[in-house]
């Protein structure tokens, strides 16, 4: 170890600070000078620290499931008959679709119909919040020889979640559709009417950008829209509500605040993703 | 009877005080790594890393050398997607100030050195939100800032008590031959 005398040590320990803060703005700059340093030094401890977060997670997801039971058993009985009504509604919607399923097979046979074939997925397990106070995201963890790609959609059991923006070697992060930059085209399923879905840190994205005249209605299911060639048409998103301020909002199909398991699907789509990506999904050849 | 114990051997002596300058910085760093396991909270890794930063910077500046801020405002902006250095400035303004008033923050008791810390708390958050602002060229809301502040001012007093205890602890094993 090197032997400083006392007055230089002090005076090093003095200018310490103010350098220090000086490299911060340094560090701001760099960041805002080339995004895809942040991006790679973000992955990189992403992938560091996948495992422990991976072997973390089966505790945490546990005990946020006790608290949860927990929550739930005053309102079991409620809650019980709920469920027995919404099993008798959904009985008669089952019946009318699989008459309307019946219906769709004898159609498509009499126009000999050649259906899209199925897109592929894979699984991945959420294991981090990758998100701060202005942002929301997910981080997933993948295996080392995963298939992830970035622009990949991603849905939980019940409808979009959002985008696979960054992949590591072992890991993956979704920027969520609650997310302040995340701009999702929809269709409204009533009117078919286009509109974007924007991310505002809520539970709730807004609608913006309908077309003059079709106003949203409460209640009209939401799905994405296959324009700008970001999305496959016809994801399940949600549900119109009017919001609080006037504006109309997005309930989300997707529970965002207790994603565990995220499907990826690849429609080989090479929609909007910032000009600095790394990986561009390779186009889809036209038709 | 007993007599006084053996003094520690140089080599002990030496893993005693390094363990004991490591510790403030390497537990806050694993507490930031560990905050992101989702727990449906927003915002846990910076509420988490300023009053343990604060704390230190006031009981016990020597253990929080400002390059150790730096590292960790390096790596809260790393977990939290935050620009890069938004954090970092945050923290190190943070341990600046908190360095500065320690002499008259250390003397005080638990209950006004929280509302202080509550001050720090409303105008770090108002400051990474103009930073994130600025850095990002867009207007950001309010309610995301106002919810950080609120809920790293009320982590402290839950991070503090075992700070707390840790710091007497290291006293006493300072005091002790």
């Amino acid at each position: 170890m090197i032997r400083l005398s006392v007055p230089l040590r002090q005076a090093l320990s003095r200018l310490s600070l103010p350098v220090l803060i000086a490299a911060a703005f340094g560090t701001m700059l760099l960041g805002k000078a080339d995004a895809l340093l942040a991006e790679r030094a973000r992955m990189a401890l992403a992938d560091a620290l996948v495992p422990i977060w991976a072997v973390l997670q089966e505790p945490v997801g546990a005990l946020r499931q006790a608290a949860r039971d927990a929550a739930e058993l005053p309102v079991l009985r409620s809650e019980n008959t709920r469920l027995r009504e919404e099993n008798e509604r959904l009985r008669r919607w089952q019946a009318a679709a699989l008459a309307l399923e019946a219906e769709n097979a004898l159609l498509r046979r009499q126009l000999a119909f050649i259906p899209d074939a199925a897109a592929a997925y894979t699984t991945a397990r959420v294991v981090a919040d990758g998100g701060g106070t202005y942002a929301r995201a997910v981080l997933l963890s993948a295996g080392p020889n995963h298939a992830l790609r970035k622009g990949q959609v991603a849905l939980d059991e019940r409808g979009l979640a959002g985008r696979v923006t960054e992949v590591g070697t072992r890991s993956a992060r979704v920027v969520l559709a609650t997310d302040m930059n995340s701009r999702i085209p929809v269709v409204l399923e009533g009117s078919r009417a286009r509109a974007m879905m924007v991310g505002t840190n809520g539970d709730r994205p807004r609608l913006q950008y309908w077309p003059a005249g079709t106003l949203p209605q409460e209640g009209d299911r939401v799905v994405t829209s296959a324009e700008a060639n970001a999305f496959p048409a016809g994801l399940p998103v949600g549900l119109v509500r009017a919001g609080a301020s006037g504006g109309w909002e997005v309930e989300l199909f997707a529970r965002l605040d207790r994603l565990d398991v995220l499907r990826l699907f690849d429609y080989g789509l090479s929609g909007i993703l910032p000009p600095e990506a790394v990986a561009r999904p390779e186009p889809r050849p036209r038709r | 009877m007993k007599g006084r114990p053996a003094p520690a051997s140089g080599l002990l002596r030496q893993l005693d005080s390094l363990a004991r300058a490591a510790l403030p910085s390497g537990v806050t760093a694993l507490l930031m790594m560990l905050a992101v396991v989702p727990l449906g909270l927003f915002g846990l890794v910076p509420a988490i890393a300023l009053p343990c930063v604060f704390f230190w910077s006031v009981f016990r500046p020597a253990a929080l050398p400002p390059p150790a801020v730096f590292g960790l405002g390096l790596l809260q902006d790393l977990l939290t997607a935050a620009p890069l250095g938004s954090g970092v400035l945050v923290l190190l303004v943070v341990h600046g100030l908190a360095a500065r008033w320690r002499r008259l923050l250390a003397k005080q008791s638990f209950l006004l050195v929280w509302l202080a810390f509550c001050g720090v708390a409303a105008g770090a958050a108002a400051l990474a939100t103009a930073l994130q602002a600025l850095l990002g060229w867009q207007a950001l809301p309010l309610p995301p800032g106002l919810w950080q502040a609120v809920l790293t001012a009320g982590l402290y007093p839950l991070l503090a008590w075992p700070l707390t205890r840790a710091h007497e602890a290291m006293i006493r094993a300072e005091a002790a031959p």
